[in-house]
């Protein structure tokens, strides 16, 4: 029999007041924009400011997250750290390969190159926490957090470890935000936060965030839900997706009717959101629904903001409102899925329990 | 001179980030590493940059650098001495 998994704790820096983790979402702050920045907590509350000065934003967040999250689980060490990311510190990229540019290759120091690495959140965060044990990066665009999840849980499963930090980060930054525009895949009119599944325009609200959460296999009494499942899939033609979800609830002996509750990642794209309409309006259409990407912006690791969403729906037992898709009522759900997908690829899947 | 400590007063917060330093905080003999402004070999690497591109002085014998690097007078004397010489 597999071991269970459990949320045992959660740490969010996102578009939304969520760096309180006492709160959940009572405080809504609306956008009217085509990119979102985070609420930026006091960094100087959590990070001395001798390590802060060379600390990109990424690793800011991610220190802030990481330590809520740490605190709630009543850690000071876990035995192994895992972040997803889809483009890294790439404000200090940006900086360092503008640097290079701009001295025609001269006057180079190591100091933005250090932190533009992928991996420089997993490691900062273990050096400052003196983790030694097992730390990984992955970078799979969209589906980034939820591969940490994944293996976040086999390590927990086959009892390689007992606690695992577990997160996602991403940036907001000019260049990245400059180049995506010209592409359409960022919208060209600012939508207000409240009608941006009215919209119908091409392209997403970029964002930024760092989510981070300890995962544990033994229950305790900060304990969230317990994580049943998750699966991603690089390429998912839409005649494809209701089939998968089925065999997805099927492995683990489900069906959509034991789903009380669906989060789509719908994030105003007129050409990617029927991927969520064909579950909205299909299998799941009389299962309460919740959307989250209009409180956080859309970006590779957006999934952890659903999954901290989720977690919190999950602790609270009530669907803030504000997230609520449908009109069909819920109470307490014992069991909710989440769907995600950018640009029709980079689809995941995650299934939480109430425990 | 007085100009000179000033500016790389200026610079040295700007290039190494010391947001919670103001200028008047730098005292002109304060210890640039260890006690005084605590920087490291990090910084000391971002600082021989620094003269290089800002003042087109490139550092010979690294282990000129810790003498140099002492504090901002004297930086600015080493600065000073290599424009007039």
């Amino acid at each position: 029999m597999k071991k269970r998994v459990y949320i045992n704790s959660v740490g969010s820096v996102s578009a939304q007041k969520t760096f309180e983790n006492t709160l959940f979402l009572e405080e809504i702050t609306s956008y009217n924009d085509t990119t979102m920045g985070v609420i930026n907590p006091n960094y100087k509350d959590y990070i001395p400011p001798a390590a802060a000065r060379r600390m990109a934003k990424g690793i800011k967040m991610s220190t802030v997250s990481s330590k809520t999250a740490l605190d709630e689980a009543g850690l000071d060490n876990v035995d192994a750290i895992i972040v997803g990311t889809g483009l890294g510190c790439i404000d200090d990229s940006e900086k360092f390969i503008s640097a290079i540019i701009d001295n025609k290759e001269q006057f180079l120091t190591p100091t933005r190159f250090i932190q533009s690495s992928h991996n420089t959140v997993s490691g900062q965060i273990a050096l400052g926490i003196g983790c030694k044990g097992y730390n990984y990066t992955y970078v799979n665009g969209a589906t980034s957090f939820e591969s940490c999840l994944i293996d976040a849980m086999i390590q927990l499963q086959l009892e390689e470890a007992e606690n695992v930090l577990v997160g996602g980060v991403d940036e907001l930054v000019p260049h990245h935000v400059n180049t995506h525009r010209l592409i359409n895949h960022i919208k060209k009119i600012p939508v207000e936060s409240a009608h941006l599944l009215a919209s119908k325009t091409e392209g997403c609200v970029m964002a930024e965030g760092a989510h981070f959460f300890v995962l544990s296999e033994k229950k305790q009494a900060s304990t969230y839900a317990e994580l049943i499942g998750v699966r991603t899939y690089n390429i998912l033609a839409q005649n494809q997706l209701a089939q998968t979800v089925t065999a997805f609830l099927k492995e683990h002996e489900l069906s959509s009717d034991a789903i009380d509750l669906v989060v789509l990642g719908y994030n105003g794209d007129v050409t990617f959101d029927p991927y969520y309409d064909l579950l909205a309006k299909g299998m799941f259409a009389d299962t309460a629904q919740a959307y989250t990407k209009h409180l956080s912006g859309e970006y590779d690791t957006a999934g952890g903001f659903a999954f901290w969403f989720a977690s919190k729906v999950m602790r609270t037992g009530t669907l803030p409102a504000v997230a609520h898709l449908n009109k069909v009522a819920i109470t307490k759900p014992k069991t909710i899925l989440l769907y995600n997908q950018y640009r029709g690829e980079y689809h995941s899947l995650v299934l939480l329990r109430q425990c | 001179m007085t100009d000179l400590k000033l500016e790389l007063k200026e610079k040295i917060i700007e290039q190494l980030n010391l947001e919670d330093v103001s200028v008047a905080e730098i005292g002109d003999k304060d210890p640039l590493f260890g006690e005084g402004l605590g920087l490291d070999s990090i910084d000391a690497l971002e600082l021989i940059v620094m003269l290089d591109k800002d003042y087109g002085i490139k550092l010979a014998d690294p282990k000129e650098g810790k003498q140099i690097f002492e504090s901002v007078e004297t930086m600015a004397a080493y600065i000073t001495s290599k424009k007039a010489g």
